[in-house]
C-alpha cells in the first residue's frame, strides 16, 4: 500500500512509467499477434454464425475495455473528490479518449456483426442503446475537460459527471438479463462459467489481455503527456511572472 | 485477396470492415497520444532551457 502511495507522486510515476512502458508495449504486441493468429487460423467457424464469429474477437474485448476504462475513471473520480489525489484527475482525463475509442469500436463492430446475423445494423434495444449512451458520456466528459481552463475546477466537474454516468455500467452489463433484447446474453463472464468452446475462448482471452495491456500502455503515455502539460502550464505562468518582475525593475529579460 | 475473401465466406466484407475500423481507430488513437506526448516534451524542454520557473533574475546568473 505504501509503495502505491509513493507511486502517486508525479515525479515517481514519470520514472516508473518510463521503465515499465517498453515491457508493457512489447508484451501487448506479442499477445495481440498470438491472439490474432489463433483467432484467424486456429479457431473454427461457428456452427450457427459461420465466419462472422471472427468479429467477436475484437467486439468483445472492445466492449470489456470500454466498461473497464469507465470503471477506472469512476475510481479516479472518487480519488479526485474524496482524497484530492495528485494523479487521480490526470488518470481520469487520460482514460476518457481511450475508453471512447473502445466504445466506438464496440458499436461499429457490433453493427457490422449485426447486419449479417440479425438483418440490421442497429436496433434500439437495451444493450445497444446503453453502449451508445456510454459513448455519449465519454464524449461529454472529453468536451467538459476542454471547455474549463482551470484543471482543478475541470477535474471536480468531470468527477461528478463521471460518477453520475457510472450508473450506466451495470445497466450495460445486466441489460441482456433485465430486458428482452436482440443481443445475446453473456457467454464468458457469467455465473456457472463460460459457455463458449475453448477453441474460441482461448484466442478471445489472449486478445482481451493483449488489448488490455495495449490500452494500459496508451493510458500511461497519455498520463505522462498530461503531467507534462500541467508542468508546462505552471512554468509558463512562472516565466510570465518573472518577466513581469524584471520589466518592473527595468532589467532586460 | 479474392482467395482470402472466398475463405471467410459470404460475409467477408463485414468481417474485414470491422477489423479495418478497429485498426484505424486504434492507430489514430495511438498516433494522437504519441504526438501529444512528443509536443508536451518539446514544450517542457524549451521552457526548462529558458530557465522558466526560476523565481528571480538573479537565479539566471
Amino acid at each position: 500500500m505504501a509503495s502505491l502511495i509513493d507511486l502517486a507522486n508525479p515525479t515517481r510515476f514519470m520514472r516508473f512509467s518510463a521503465a515499465l512502458l517498453p515491457w508493457l508495449a512489447a508484451i501487448a504486441a506479442l499477445l495481440i499477434a498470438v491472439g490474432l493468429y489463433l483467432a484467424w487460423f486456429s479457431a473454427p467457424a461457428d456452427y450457427q454464425q459461420g465466419e462472422t464469429i471472427r468479429i467477436m474477437f475484437i467486439h468483445v474485448p472492445a466492449a470489456w475495455l470500454a466498461m473497464m476504462f469507465y470503471s477506472m475513471m469512476a475510481l479516479s473520480a472518487l480519488g479526485t473528490l474524496v482524497w484530492r489525489h495528485p494523479l487521480a484527475d490526470v488518470a481520469q482525463k487520460a482514460a476518457a479518449p481511450i475508453g471512447a475509442c473502445f466504445a466506438l469500436i464496440c458499436l461499429v463492430s457490433g453493427a457490422l456483426w449485426g447486419k449479417p446475423m440479425w438483418g440490421t445494423y442497429w436496433v434500439w434495444d437495451a444493450r445497444l442503446t446503453s453502449v451508445l449512451v456510454l459513448l455519449l458520456i465519454y464524449l461529454g466528459i472529453i468536451a467538459l475537460w476542454r471547455v474549463l481552463d482551470d484543471p482543478s475546477r475541470a477535474a471536480r466537474a468531470v468527477a461528478i459527471l463521471t460518477l453520475v454516468g457510472f450508473v450506466n455500467v451495470p445497466i450495460i452489463k445486466f441489460s441482456v438479463d433485465w430486458w428482452n433484447t436482440l443481443h445475446q446474453p453473456a457467454s464468458v463472464l457469467r455465473m456457472g462459467g463460460p459457455t463458449i468452446h475453448p477453441s474460441m475462448l482461448w484466442p478471445l482471452l489472449i486478445l482481451a489481455i493483449g488489448f488490455t495491456l495495449f490500452a494500459l500502455a496508451l493510458h500511461m503515455v497519455a498520463m505522462r503527456a498530461e503531467i507534462m502539460r500541467r508542468r508546462v502550464r505552471t512554468l509558463t505562468i512562472l516565466e510570465a511572472e518573472r518577466l513581469d518582475r524584471l520589466a518592473a525593475q527595468g532589467v532586460p529579460a | 485477396m479474392s482467395g482470402l475473401l472466398d475463405g471467410i465466406g459470404p460475409h467477408a466484407g463485414f468481417i474485414l470492415a470491422s477489423y479495418g475500423v478497429a485498426a484505424l481507430v486504434l492507430a489514430g488513437l495511438t498516433l494522437a497520444i504519441l504526438r501529444d506526448h512528443a509536443a508536451q516534451k518539446r514544450a517542457l524542454d524549451a521552457l526548462e532551457r529558458r530557465g522558466a520557473g526560476r523565481r528571480s533574475g538573479r537565479e539566471m546568473a
